[in-house]
């Protein structure tokens, strides 16, 4: 008999409404967005804020990757909401108690707080860029500057100043931002598998890591584009951050798992089920062993022998691409992993991700690297490796 | 600070200054609009609360809900007596027929489980009415039945559990919906307002009953309402008038001779899941250690 609507195979008692289901791949994609922009802003703040110079060459190329990702980070929930065109709603009628409704006001704060730290960051460039030309987009970059063409050191120094207090203020934004996203998940009761204390903290730290391998690799990448050598220095810097918090991420997963078996409480013997048959590969080998260990493994070995040179440039390239793996199989093993857990405690269902469509892979996929396509257009306008304005901040 | 440069820093600060002006008014009269909205919306919800909730067709143009009733004068309750359920599922296609639930084996407002424990088992074999068994049975998926499927097994036990949405007196739903779309009805009832919702299914998440479902039709969630276009003209729900055997029970809690009234008065009553603190509106009997 041919299924009047598409529903997820499943083994097990489930109950009836559970076989379809609701939060696809896009829903994994948006907290992974999310997470880019958290770790992408913390190497940013990380030179800004607490000034390791190291990070310097990457300093703007963070701020512009945070604001990219950020800008695409509404697209997968737009795009499954069954009703896009009342996404407002949740903003302009919050409904307070919900985790979901603070949305809107989060992500907009932390969009005019990227822009506006961008400004002041891109400001040199920006006055230079609209003095010398002559063509429309000097009329863009004309009408950028707001007026501003001052750039004395007293001017300058106004600008750091604001700079600074935006980036304090962005750290916590951008945690919170992120932190919340693992609330969203964390703070449902109906699920054993995300219902725990530690689910933002956990998502707050696999973003970072997440954040800052996509700079790593970002930064290897356009280097290697505009063919200039890599600030080994700056790789290290980044490299050290991953390593230093892929230690705490991985510390976290391993509690919160340990508290789900050591406190077995109903369902249980479910999740063990799960774990151990259909999320053996996605959550044990592709997660933690590939994605996550391996680059520990690796990164504490090139520490350790202080590895240098090409080796290094390749080391810290692959252990950030794994790391950038492993963290969106964290996002699906909770988004979908906790679906295919079923609320009854005494089933499993199966999630069978479509190629095509409007929450397909295919779409995935190209919201995954969209803010990379925008990230390219930005680049060309603010060019983030700019001598003069890495220079002035 | 040189001549040069403070003509423009104040042209800046000028800028800036107007510019924050202008998001200033923006946001105020964004921000009063917004409330203005919020309180039409509660004003809304308070003296009209149905409509949305109502199954097109069932509302009866304007006289829709009934103008003399009045939600702060009821509390309802259901009860379920799973020792009389014979599982013969009228209530699931009544459910479907009366609020426009999708035809199909996976959307349900109302569900029935059966559990049987097969002699030296420890625990139940589950099913119900959307199991592949069940509608290869039945022959359609719009049709429903249990399949005779234990007829060969030594059965130690058996009984059949009617579900519905639990009207929760805390419930999980109505915490997360992020624009209030679902709420709780001063007489007890959880809807949701299909013109408001926004599809995101947080909802159906938080859910820790399964009770609802997103329909993709209409693009918003859905779930029982206890018939509320019925029970706010004094009908009963669909399920309850169709059970051949009175196993589902609805009234009103304020009137203590109502039967759900006499039947949580008479009955060692449960509830499902009470750890989860949603204080739940549906009362069982005679159900087992593994029905949750």
């Amino acid at each position: 008999m041919e299924p009047l609507i598409d529903f997820a195979p499943y083994t097990g008692w489930v109950y009836p409404n559970e076989t379809v289901f609701e939060w696809s791949v896009l829903i994994a994609v948006y907290p992974y967005l999310t997470g880019l922009v958290a770790g992408a802003f913390t190497v940013s703040s990380l030179y800004q804020v607490f000034g390791f110079a190291k990070l310097k060459p990457v300093a703007h190329l963070a701020l512009l990757t945070s604001l990219c990702c950020m800008i695409f980070v509404p697209t997968p929930l737009l795009l499954h909401l069954g009703h896009p065109e009342r996404a407002f709603n949740s903003t302009i009628t919050p409904h307070l108690t919900s985790a979901m409704a603070a949305f809107g006001f989060f992500a907009s704060f932390y969009v005019a707080l990227l822009v506006l730290e961008g400004w002041f960051a891109y400001r040199p460039f920006i006055v230079q860029q609209a003095q010398t030309r002559t063509d429309l987009l000097g009329r863009f970059y004309r009408l950028l500057t707001l007026g501003s063409y001052d750039l004395s050191e007293n001017a300058m120094r106004h600008d750091r100043k604001w700079i600074f207090a935006l980036a304090c203020i962005g750290i916590p934004a951008a945690h919170g931002l992120h932190g919340y996203v693992g609330f969203m998940y964390g703070s449902l009761k109906s699920r054993e598998w995300w219902s725990s204390d530690l689910m933002p903290v956990i998502f707050l730290f696999s973003a970072i890591i997440s954040g800052v391998s996509l700079l790593a690799v970002l930064y290897v990448g356009t280097c290697k584009m505009r063919k200039i050598p890599v600030d080994l220095g700056c790789l290290k810097g980044l490299a050290y951050t991953i390593w230093a918090f892929i230690m705490v991420a991985l510390v976290l997963e391993g509690l919160e798992f340990a508290n789900i078996v050591y406190k077995g409480r109903e369902g249980v013997e479910m999740i063990m089920h799960y774990v151990t048959g259909p999320l053996l590969i996605p959550y044990f080998i592709l997660q933690f062993a590939v994605g996550a260990i391996t680059p520990f493994l690796w990164l504490s070995y090139m520490i350790w022998r202080g590895t240098t040179g090409k080796a290094l440039i390749v080391g810290v390239t692959v252990c950030a691409c794994l790391v950038l793996f492993s963290v969106f199989m964290m996002r699906w093993n909770v988004v979908i992993g906790g679906q295919e857990i079923s609320k009854t405690g005494k089933g499993l269902l199966s999630y069978k991700m479509h190629f095509g469509g409007k929450e397909g892979a295919l779409v995935a996929i190209l919201l995954t690297l969209a803010p990379m396509g925008l990230l390219y257009v930005l680049t060309r306008l603010f060019p983030p490796w700019d001598d003069h304005a890495t220079d002035a901040h | 600070m040189s001549e040069k440069t403070k003509p423009s820093l104040d042209a800046r600060r000028a800028f800036l200054g107007r510019l924050g002006l202008v998001a200033t008014y923006t946001g105020a009269a964004i921000g009063v609009g917004a409330l203005g909205a919020m309180e039409a919306g509660t004003a809304a919800a308070k003296t009209d609360p149905v409509p949305a909730a109502a199954p097109s067709g069932s509302a009866g143009g304007g006289s829709f809900p009934t103008p003399d009733y009045d939600w702060t004068k009821h509390q309802y309750a259901f009860g379920v007596d799973a020792t009389k359920c014979i599982g013969c599922l009228r209530c699931v296609e009544a459910c479907k027929k009366e609020n426009d639930v999708p035809l199909n084996a996976h959307q349900f407002r109302t569900w029935v489980e059966r559990y049987v424990y097969l002699e030296g088992e420890q625990s139940a074999h589950i099913d119900s009415q959307q199991d592949p068994v069940n509608i290869e049975a039945s022959g359609s998926e719009k049709e429903y039945r249990f399949a005779n499927r234990y007829k060969d097994a030594k059965v130690e036990k058996a009984f059949f559990v009617p579900k519905l949405c639990n009207h929760c007196t805390h419930p999980a739903c109505v915490q997360v919906c992020p624009t209030g779309a679902t709420y709780r009805t001063e007489d007890g009832v959880v809807l949701i307002d299909h013109s408001y919702c926004i599809g995101c299914r947080y909802c159906v998440q938080a859910c820790p009953y399964g009770a609802r479902y997103f329909n993709e039709e209409k693009g918003v969630s859905d779930k029982c309402t206890w018939c509320y276009h019925r029970i706010t003209k004094g009908l009963q729900p669909a399920c309850v008038e169709v059970c051949p055997v009175s196993a589902r029970v609805f009234g009103d809690t304020r009137d203590k001779q109502s039967p759900v009234s006499l039947f949580i008065r008479n009955n060692r009553v449960h509830v499902l899941r009470a750890e989860s603190g949603n204080a739940p509106n549906v009362f069982y009997v005679g159900i087992d250690k593994e029905v949750n």
